[in-house]
C-alpha cells in the first residue's frame, strides 16, 4: 500500500536562497537549495549549528519567505499564495513537531490536540482527538494542562497534535532536543510508528547522527549548502 | 468554528494564571466608580421629579385666571386621571381682635392628589416641632377652616375660634404645618388659610376683576398624564396654562447638579486612568501571547480567526470585568445612598439598569479601544516564531491603533459630563498632555543618559537602563504622568469646590426674608432690631413697574408668545431696586457697573432675564411705574449667585432715580433658632411686614454640601484606587524584561543589592519626570477647569510641584521594587531555563 505513495515528490525546493541584511552587509543563509522529497519517505536534515536547517525547514513550512527560490507543497507554488493562504494550506496537509513543544498553555492536553482539527472544520473532533491520546499513551492525562506534564508528556501531545489532521508531510525540529535521552528514544519511537501507520511523509531537522539514521535519506547542509 | 469557546478557555486559563490580573483591576475600578455615580445620580433623579410632583400637589396643574371649562375635568376622568381642584385667590380675614390679609385657598375632595397636608396638634409649644404634625389624609369640612402659623399668631386664634372670610364665618379646627406647593416662591409664603371649596360661592369674594387663580389638580398614570398635556395644550386660551414636573427646589437642585457633575468628572477621572493602565498591561499581554499565536498560524490559522478569537475574548472579559464592575458600584452607590439621605426628603427609589449598561458599554469601549488595537497586531506574528523565539511583532507601539479608544473616550466624557466643554478641556487636556509629555520625556531621557557618565555607581546603571528601554521608559513616565496629574488636579479642585461652597454659605447665612416693608416703617424696625440687640440688615427699596419698551419701540406679551416664560415676564411687574453697592454675589459679565456719583440713567440687568427678554448692553428700556415712564440704558450685565439666599434684584438703577416712585423695602438675616420667638414680636408689631422663613431649606442646603463633600471624597477613592492601577501596570509592564536582565546580570555575579540599587535609581528618576509631568499638567488642567467649567477662582498653588515631584518619586520607587522583588529573589537558573 505504501508503494502507492512512492516516487511522487510531495516536496520540492527550487534554487531556495535565503540572505538577510545585518547592517551594511548581506548574510547567505541558505544558497541555491534543489531537493525533492518523495511521498513516504523519511528525510533527514542534518547539520551543524548555524548550518541553516531551521530556516530551511522554516521555509519548506512557509512559515518564512525565500530571497528567491520556489518551494512545492504538494504541487503547489506555496509562495504565490498569500499569507493566509499558506496558513490554511498548513492546515491541511502540514503536522509541526517543535523542540520546545509549542503547545498552548491555555489549553488543556486533548484541547491542544483539537485545535488544529477546528482550524479545519473538521468533524467528530474531540473523538478523534481522545484516539490520538490514547494511541501516543495519555488516555489518562486529557484533561491536564501543559505545565503539568513532564517534558516527554508533552512532546507527546504535540505529536498527537501533528497527526490530527492526518497530515501529508509532517515537519520535525529537534523533536528531542529538550528531552532526557530515555525520553527521547521514546518519542521517536512513537514518532515514527505513527508515520507508518499513517504514511505520512517526514522531514526531521536534527544534528544528532543516531536520530537521523534512522530515516531512509539523509541530507546534510554545510554553511548553507546542500552536502550530498 | 467555535471562537467563543477557544476564547472562553484561554480567558479561563489567562484569569486563573492572573495573566489579567492588571486588565481586569483596572477595568472593575474604572467601571465600579462610574456605576457608582451613574446609579446614584438615577436615584436621586427620579427622587425629585417625584417629589417636585409632591410640590405640585399634582402630576400636571392647568391654571386660568377665569373658572375652566368642564371639558378639561372630563378629557381627565375619559383618561382615567385623578383629579381635584383648587381656587385660590387673596382677601382680608378677620377675627373680633383684627384682620390680615391671606390667600384663601378652596380644595375640593381628594387634594393634594400629590403629597400631604400635614397638620399640627396638640400645644402651641409643640406647634414648633415638625416631627409632631400629622398628615391629614382629608380636606376641611363645609364651614371649617384651616389657619396656618402666621394666621394663628397673628390673629391670636385658638381651636374653636371663629373667622370671618367674606360674608361668612367659619370656625378654626386645624392648623397647617406644611402643605404642597408651599414653597415654590416667595409670594406663596404669606399666610394661608385652606377652606372647603363648597363654602365658596358663600363667601360672596368671587367678583369679576379678583385676583383669581382657578386650578385643576390631575394625577395619574405617566403616560396618560402626558396624553392629556399633549391634548390640554391644544386646548389652552391666552388665559390659561400648563405647569407639570418642574424645578420646584432650584437651590437644591442647582447644587446638586453640580455635584453631579464633579462626582462625574471623578468618576470619569478613573475611567482615563484605566485607559492607561489597560494600555500599558495589554503590552505585556501581547507578549505573552506571541507564542501562542505563532503557533496557531504555524497550524494553519488565519489572520481572521486569530481576529475573531480575540475579539470574542475581550468581549467576554470585558462583560464579566465590566459585570463585577457594576456590582461594585451597585453596592458602593449604597453606601453613597445611605451617606446622603436627606438630601432628597423621600426615600430614594429604585435605580434603573441604564447605569448598568452604561457600565457594560463603558468597559467593552474601553477595552475594544485601548487593549484590541496592540492585540490585533498579534494576527500578524510572524509564523517563523515557532522556530526562531526571538522574532516578534515590528509594529508593537502602534498610536495610530488608539485612535478609536481616544475618540470613543472623548465622546464618553462628553456625554458623561453633560457637558460639552467640560469634556472637551479634560480630553483635550489629556490628549495634549501626552503629546507634550512624550516630547518632554524623550528630550529628558536624551539630555540625561548623555550625562550619565558623570553620574556614580547605581545612577549611571538607571540611567543606562532608562536609555536602552527609552521607549518603554517614555510611555511608563507618561503614564504615571496622567495618574498623578488626574490625582492631583481632582485633590486641587476638590478641596477648592468644597470650600467655596462652604463659602457660598456659611453658616449664618441669612434665613429669614421681611417683605413689604413700609419707607415709614424704616426707623421703628431698625430700633426692632436694635432692641433685639441684632445688628440691623440692608433695606433693599424695591419699587415694581412693568417693561412697555425696549429701545423706544413698545414691546408686548404677543412679541413673545413663542416663549411662555418671556411672556409672563412682560406681562407682570418686575422688581427694580436702586443701589452704589455691587454685592460678591454679583459678578459683571459685561459692561462696566456705574460711578458712585453717576446721575446718568442706566441699568444693571441681570444675564438670565436679559437673554429671556432678547435685550443686550446698550438697550433703552422703558418702565411703566404707577402710571408714569422711566427710561435707561443698559451698561452693564450681571451673573447673579442665586444660591447665596441673599437678596438680589434682576433690575438695578443707581440711587436718584427712582425714589420719588411710591417703594417699599425688603430685607434678609440670620436668626439663631433660639431667639425665634423674636419673629413673633415682630409679626405682632408690623402686621404688614411678611416674615418669609427659609431656615428649614438653608438647613438642607447646608447638610447637603456637607454630605456631598462626604460623597465626593468616597468617589475619589476609585480615582485613587485608579492610579494605583496604572501604577501597578506600568511597573508590571517591563517585569518580564526585568526577571530576565536580573537573571543574566546574576549570573554574571551582579549581587542582589548591587541590582536593587541600581533599579531603585530607575525607578526615581522616572517618578521624578512623571511628578513634573503631573505638577505642569495638573497646574494647567486645574486653572483651565476652575475658571471655565466650575467657575471659581483659582488660585495658584507653588507646592503642587514639590508634592507632585515628591509623591512620584516616592510612589514610583515603592511600586517599583515591590513589584520588582520576585524579579530579582528567583534563582537565575530557573528564569534563564524557562524563557530560554
Amino acid at each position: 500500500m505504501l508503494d502507492d505513495f512512492v516516487e511522487q515528490p510531495i516536496l520540492r525546493t527550487d534554487s531556495l536562497t535565503k540572505r538577510v541584511n545585518t547592517g551594511n552587509e548581506q548574510l547567505t543563509i541558505l544558497q541555491d537549495i534543489n531537493l525533492e522529497v518523495n511521498a513516504g519517505e523519511a528525510v533527514a536534515i542534518i547539520g551543524a549549528s548555524g548550518s541553516g536547517k531551521s530556516t530551511l525547514l522554516g521555509l519548506l513550512a512557509g512559515l518564512d519567505l525565500p530571497t528567491i527560490g520556489k518551494v512545492h507543497l504538494d504541487n503547489i507554488d506555496i509562495f504565490t499564495l498569500d499569507e493566509d493562504s499558506r496558513a490554511a494550506l498548513r492546515g491541511r496537509i502540514l503536522g509541526f513537531v517543535f523542540q520546545s513543544f509549542q503547545l498552548l498553555p491555555a489549553l488543556t492536553a486533548i484541547e491542544n490536540v483539537m485545535l488544529p482539527l477546528e482550524l479545519t472544520a473538521a468533524s467528530d473532533v474531540e473523538a478523534v482527538a481522545r484516539r490520538l491520546l490514547d494511541r501516543v499513551g495519555l488516555a489518562k492525562r486529557l484533561h491536564h494542562y501543559p505545565k503539568q506534564l513532564s517534558g516527554g508528556e508533552q512532546q507527546r501531545v504535540a505529536i498527537a497534535r501533528a497527526f490530527a489532521t492526518d497530515p501529508k508531510l509532517l515537519l520535525a525540529d529537534e523533536p528531542t532536543g529538550n528531552l532526557d535521552s530515555a525520553s527521547g528514544i521514546q518519542i521517536i519511537e512513537l514518532m515514527f510508528e505513527l508515520n507508518r501507520e499513517h504514511g505520512t511523509t517526514l522531514v526531521l531537522v536534527t544534528h544528532d547522527e543516531a536520530l537521523s539514521r534512522r530515516c531512509s535519506r539523509q541530507i546534510r547542509l554545510a554553511d548553507g549548502k546542500l552536502v550530498q | 468554528m467555535n471562537y467563543f469557546k477557544i476564547s472562553y478557555r484561554m480567558l479561563r486559563r489567562d484569569w486563573r494564571a492572573g495573566e489579567l490580573n492588571v486588565l481586569v483591576l483596572a477595568l472593575i475600578i474604572a467601571i465600579s466608580g462610574l456605576t457608582t455615580v451613574a446609579f446614584f445620580a438615577d436615584r436621586v433623579e427620579s427622587a425629585l421629579a417625584r417629589e417636585s410632583n409632591q410640590l405640585l400637589g399634582a402630576d400636571l396643574l392647568v391654571i386660568s385666571n377665569q373658572p375652566l371649562p368642564e371639558h378639561y375635568a372630563d378629557k381627565a376622568s375619559q383618561l382615567e386621571l385623578v383629579v381635584s381642584s383648587v381656587t385660590k385667590f387673596p382677601s382680608m380675614i378677620s377675627n373680633s381682635d383684627s384682620s390680615l390679609l391671606a390667600e384663601i385657598k378652596a380644595v375640593t375632595e381628594g387634594y393634594p392628589l400629590r403629597g400631604h397636608v400635614y397638620l399640627m396638634s396638640g400645644s402651641p409649644e409643640k406647634l414648633m416641632e415638625p416631627s409632631k404634625a400629622q398628615s391629614a389624609g382629608k380636606i376641611p369640612q363645609p364651614g371649617t377652616i384651616w389657619v396656618d402659623e402666621k394666621v394663628r399668631m397673628q390673629l391670636n386664634l385658638n381651636s374653636g375660634d371663629s373667622v370671618d372670610v367674606g360674608a361668612i364665618q367659619l370656625v378654626v379646627t386645624e392648623f397647617i404645618e406644611r402643605e404642597p406647593d408651599h414653597s415654590v416662591g416667595f409670594i406663596n409664603m404669606g399666610p394661608r388659610v385652606m377652606i372647603n371649596a363648597a363654602d365658596l360661592a358663600a363667601t360672596d369674594l368671587i367678583h369679576q376683576g379678583s385676583r383669581i387663580s382657578y386650578n385643576l389638580l390631575v394625577a395619574g398614570d405617566v403616560k396618560k398624564v402626558q396624553q392629556f398635556r399633549d391634548w390640554a395644550k391644544s386646548q389652552l386660551t391666552k388665559i390659561q396654562r400648563i405647569e407639570g414636573i418642574r424645578d420646584a427646589r432650584p437651590e437644591i437642585k442647582a447644587a446638586l447638579e453640580r455635584a453631579e457633575k464633579f462626582l462625574n468628572l471623578a468618576a470619569l477621572a478613573s475611567v482615563v486612568l484605566a485607559a492607561a493602565a489597560i494600555a500599558l498591561a495589554v503590552r505585556r499581554f501581547t507578549q505573552r501571547h506571541l507564542d501562542a499565536c505563532a503557533v496557531m498560524r504555524s497550524l494553519g490559522a488565519s489572520q481572521k480567526y486569530l481576529l475573531y478569537l480575540y475579539l470574542y475574548y475581550f468581549v467576554i472579559l470585558g462583560v464579566i470585568a465590566s459585570g463585577l464592575g457594576c456590582m461594585i458600584g451597585f453596592v458602593a452607590q449604597e453606601i453613597l445612598a445611605h451617606w446622603l439621605t436627606g438630601i432628597v426628603d423621600t426615600a430614594l427609589p429604585w435605580p434603573s439598569w441604564l447605569p448598568a449598561f452604561q457600565g457594560l458599554l463603558v468597559g467593552l469601549v474601553l477595552l475594544v479601544g485601548f487593549a484590541l488595537p496592540p492585540v490585533l497586531n498579534l494576527r500578524s506574528v510572524p509564523a517563523l516564531r515557532v522556530l526562531r523565539r526571538d522574532i516578534g511583532l515590528s509594529n508593537a507601539h502602534s498610536i495610530t491603533g488608539y485612535l478609536l479608544g481616544l475618540i470613543a473616550l472623548s465622546l464618553l466624557f462628553i456625554w458623561k459630563a453633560q457637558d460639552f466643554k467640560l469634556g472637551l478641556f479634560v480630553v483635550g487636556g489629556f490628549i495634549v498632555a501626552i503629546a507634550v509629555f512624550s516630547c518632554f520625556g524623550w528630550l529628558l531621557i536624551k539630555i540625561l543618559s548623555s550625562i550619565r557618565h558623570q553620574a556614580g555607581g547605581a545612577w549611571r546603571y538607571g540611567l543606562a537602563s532608562i536609555r536602552r528601554r527609552a521607549a518603554s521608559s517614555v510611555l511608563q513616565a507618561v503614564a504615571l504622568g496622567l495618574g498623578l496629574m488626574a490625582l492631583l488636579v481632582l485633590t486641587l479642585i476638590q478641596e477648592d469646590l468644597i470650600n467655596d461652597w462652604h463659602a457660598s454659605l456659611p453658616p449664618k447665612a441669612p434665613n429669614h426674608f421681611l417683605v413689604n416693608i413700609q419707607p415709614n416703617q424704616l426707623e421703628p424696625l431698625e430700633e426692632f432690631f436694635q432692641h433685639h440687640n441684632i445688628q440691623s440688615p440692608v433695606m433693599h427699596p424695591m419699587v415694581r413697574g412693568r417693561l412697555i419698551k425696549i429701545n423706544g419701540k413698545k414691546v408686548s406679551p404677543k412679541d413673545y408668545a413663542d416663549d411662555l416664560h418671556a411672556e409672563r415676564h412682560i406681562r407682570r411687574e418686575f422688581n427694580l431696586s436702586w443701589t452704589n453697592k455691587i454685592t460678591t454675589d454679583n459678578e459683571i459679565v459685561q459692561g462696566k457697573w456705574w460711578d458712585n456719583d453717576t446721575t446718568d440713567a442706566v441699568i444693571s440687568i441681570e444675564e438670565g432675564i436679559a437673554k429671556t427678554i432678547r435685550v443686550k448692553l446698550g438697550d433703552e428700556l422703558t418702565y411703566d411705574i404707577a402710571g408714569s415712564h422711566f427710561s435707561a440704558k443698559i451698561t452693564s450685565i450681571r451673573k447673579v449667585d442665586w444660591d447665596s439666599f441673599r437678596v438680589n434684584f434682576f433690575v438695578v438703577v443707581p440711587p436718584g432715580l427712582l425714589e420719588d416712585y411710591p417703594a417699599n423695602y425688603i430685607t434678609s438675616f440670620y436668626l439663631a433658632p433660639t431667639e425665634i420667638s423674636m419673629i413673633h414680636e415682630l409679626v405682632r408689631a408690623f402686621p404688614n411686614i411678611l416674615v418669609v422663613d427659609v431656615a428649614i431649606v438653608i438647613n438642607q442646603v447646608q447638610q447637603m454640601i456637607r454630605q456631598v463633600s462626604q460623597a465626593i471624597e468616597f468617589v475619589f477613592l476609585f480615582t485613587i484606587l485608579a492610579g494605583f492601577a496604572v501604577l501597578y501596570a506600568a511597573i508590571a509592564s517591563t517585569q518580564d524584561e526585568r526577571i530576565y536582565e536580573a537573571a543574566i546580570f546574576r549570573a554574571l555575579g551582579a549581587k542582589k543589592e548591587q541590582l536593587s540599587r541600581a533599579w531603585a535609581a530607575e525607578f526615581a528618576i522616572l517618578g521624578g519626570l512623571a511628578g513634573l509631568f503631573a505638577s505642569a499638567g495638573a497646574t494647567l488642567l486645574g486653572y483651565v477647569i476652575s475658571k471655565h467649567v466650575l467657575h471659581f477662582d483659582y488660585t495658584f498653588n507653588p507646592w503642587i510641584w514639590l508634592i507632585g515631584t515628591i509623591v512620584g518619586i516616592i510612589g514610583v520607587l515603592v511600586a517599583g521594587l515591590l513589584g520588582t522583588r520576585s524579579a530579582i529573589s528567583s534563582p537565575p537558573l530557573l528564569t534563564l531555563r524557562k524563557i530560554g
